[in-house]
């Protein structure tokens, strides 16, 4: 029996992950507010951990879930009229008197998550809030997961999470997918939370890890939610296909003692093959049809290190060509630093120092440390040892993790030991 | 839903590129569309900064009156609106359009405070 009830228990489990952020856009489509919807949801939840260990699991899970959900929105605000009022109790109404039986609902839950996707990345939001509040409320994880990802204190998030559904509400950002014209202005602000949660799980900005695999492959889930919300968007089959080519290195990504293996030492027998061939075919997609934007781009130049044996046979020219046309549609200097390190490969270290050696007045750049760790590269390349000690130490000043820095140490050991002073 | 939109003009005297008379007949069809959409509540136009008086008044009850304030940034207050649109995405296109936003301004929006009775 206990067998049973864990077993139908974890199947809750997976069920309302899978069903948490379908769940909660459904009720803040219905009743207009993220508190209520959040509060139901879990009450539902609640529910089923008592009901399907006795009746069994229904059909359609989802369904029963929201159907549920629904019934105690009404008790709810039958209880709190001043609540109640603010919404629009005659459409609860209409909704109590509907299907009795939870499985009469006519199919799956249906799918209102995009329009939740731009409210939680709504430019009125701080961009730090968007990616915690799409973790939340789309992701499906907890308030102390979204915590522990972004390395903040529980109450700390929980906090910032009620401060940001208040302005959603005081404000009144609205719970709607834009129109086609809005929705193309707005859909890079979307797939940058996207991007942004990737890259925070990718290289941790802080903290003993490099990588936090949890956070990156939230990330894929959500970008795979999105491709399927609007499958005819080659720029989110871009960001797909860009995510799962990078992540497709994560096992040699790092040694068994969590240190950096570089992609030039990288045992590319354990790169995820399954993973490179599902990014490439994006990739294709993402770049037919018209311009490629700047995710297309940034796939197409993952999936050149993906298909290369090593780093000496990558095709670099055609790199330094991707990142050309990067620059065109998003010039900053980042990318001209990632472009200036293709060329480096491609005409050797003294071309590309002359290019990082450009950019030295960006005030970006200042403080990025692998602008100071590409520099010292390069220098310790041409033997400019003195030279490259002294970039090494101003990386290490500036990197944030602690795997980056010990890489960076060793690298500093090492031209120390081949400078001629030593 | 009531929205205030803050007009933060660019300092005065600082040089724009457009001549006084576009930018006024700019004003005057922004204002024009406000009011035709059926949305304006208020609105006003605050003479020039210079002109203004602060008044504070101390715990023993003492009032203070002082010249200014005077610009410290860059950016002062010239002017609002109050319109009526159903959410915050209405009114940041109505923020847009304003001209206060162009030229070095910028427009501040923030809900009205609503009190149940």
């Amino acid at each position: 029996m206990s067998e049973r009830t864990a077993g139908v228990g974890s199947l809750v489990e997976e069920v309302f992950r899978e069903e948490r952020g379908r769940l909660l856009a459904a009720l803040v489509r219905r009743f207009g507010d993220l508190d209520l919807a959040e509060d139901v949801a879990a009450d539902a939840v609640e529910a089923a951990l008592v009901r399907w260990p006795v009746d069994g699991v229904p059909p359609r899970p989802g369904a029963w879930l929201m159907t549920t959900a629904r019934r105690k929105a009404v008790d709810r605000l039958r209880r709190d009229q001043v609540y109640a009022a603010r919404l629009a109790l005659m459409q609860v109404e209409a909704d109590r008197s509907g299907p009795a039986t939870p499985t009469d609902t006519d199919g799956d839950l249906p799918d209102e998550r995009l329009q939740l996707f731009f409210t939680c990345a709504h430019p009125a939001l701080a961009a730090q809030d968007r990616a915690a509040l799409i973790l939340r409320c789309i992701g499906g994880l907890t308030t102390d997961e979204v915590a522990r990802a972004f390395l903040v204190a529980p109450a700390t998030m929980a906090k910032r999470i009620v401060r940001v559904k208040a302005k959603i509400r005081e404000a009144r950002i609205p719970f709607r997918t834009p129109e086609a014209e809005e929705l193309h202005r707005r859909l890079p602000g979307v797939l940058q939370v996207v991007y942004s949660i990737f890259t925070e799980g990718y290289a941790a900005s802080s903290g003993p890890e490099l990588q936090r695999v949890d956070l990156a492959e939230e990330a894929i889930r959500l970008a795979r939610i999105l491709r399927r919300l609007l499958p005819a968007e080659r720029e989110i089959a871009g960001l797909l296909a860009q995510l799962l080519l990078i992540h497709a290195r994560r096992a040699a990504r790092s040694g068994p003692d969590g240190e950096i293996v570089l992609l030039e030492d990288q045992d590319r027998g354990r790169w995820d093959r399954a993973m490179i061939e599902e990014g490439q075919a994006l990739v294709v997609f993402a770049l037919t049809g018209g311009p490629p934007g700047p995710y297309a781009v940034q796939a197409a130049i993952a999936a050149l290190h993906d298909e290369a044996a090593d780093v000496a046979t990558t095709d670099w020219p055609q790199i330094v060509a991707l990142y050309d046309v990067l620059l065109a549609l998003t010039p900053s200097p980042v990318v001209a630093l990632n472009r200036a390190v293709a060329v480096a490969m491609r005409d050797g270290p003294l071309t590309g120092l002359a290019l990082l050696d450009e950019l030295s007045g960006e005030p970006l750049l200042r403080g990025y440390h692998p602008y100071a760790a590409a520099r010292a590269d390069l220098l310790r390349l041409l033997g400019r040892f003195s030279e490259a000690a002294a970039a090494y130490r101003a990386a290490i000043a500036l990197a944030g993790s602690e795997p980056e820095r010990s890489h960076l140490r060793r690298r500093l050991a090492d031209v120390h030991m081949r400078s001629p002073r030593s | 839903m009531k929205y205030m939109l803050l007009i933060h003009s660019a300092a005065v005297g600082e040089s724009t590129d457009v001549p006084d008379e576009d930018l006024f007949n700019a004003w005057v069809s922004y204002d024009k569309a406000v009011k035709d959409a059926g949305i304006w509540v208020s609105g006003h136009s605050l003479a020039d900064l210079t002109t203004a008086t602060t008044v504070r008044v101390d715990p023993t009850g003492e009032r203070i009156v002082t010249d200014g304030p005077f610009a410290e940034t860059r950016e002062v207050l010239g002017g609002y609106y109050v319109i009526d649109v159903p959410d915050l995405d209405v009114a940041l296109d109505w923020a847009a359009r304003c001209p206060g936003a162009r030229r070095g301004g910028s427009v501040v929006v923030r809900p009205v405070a609503e009190f149940e009775a």
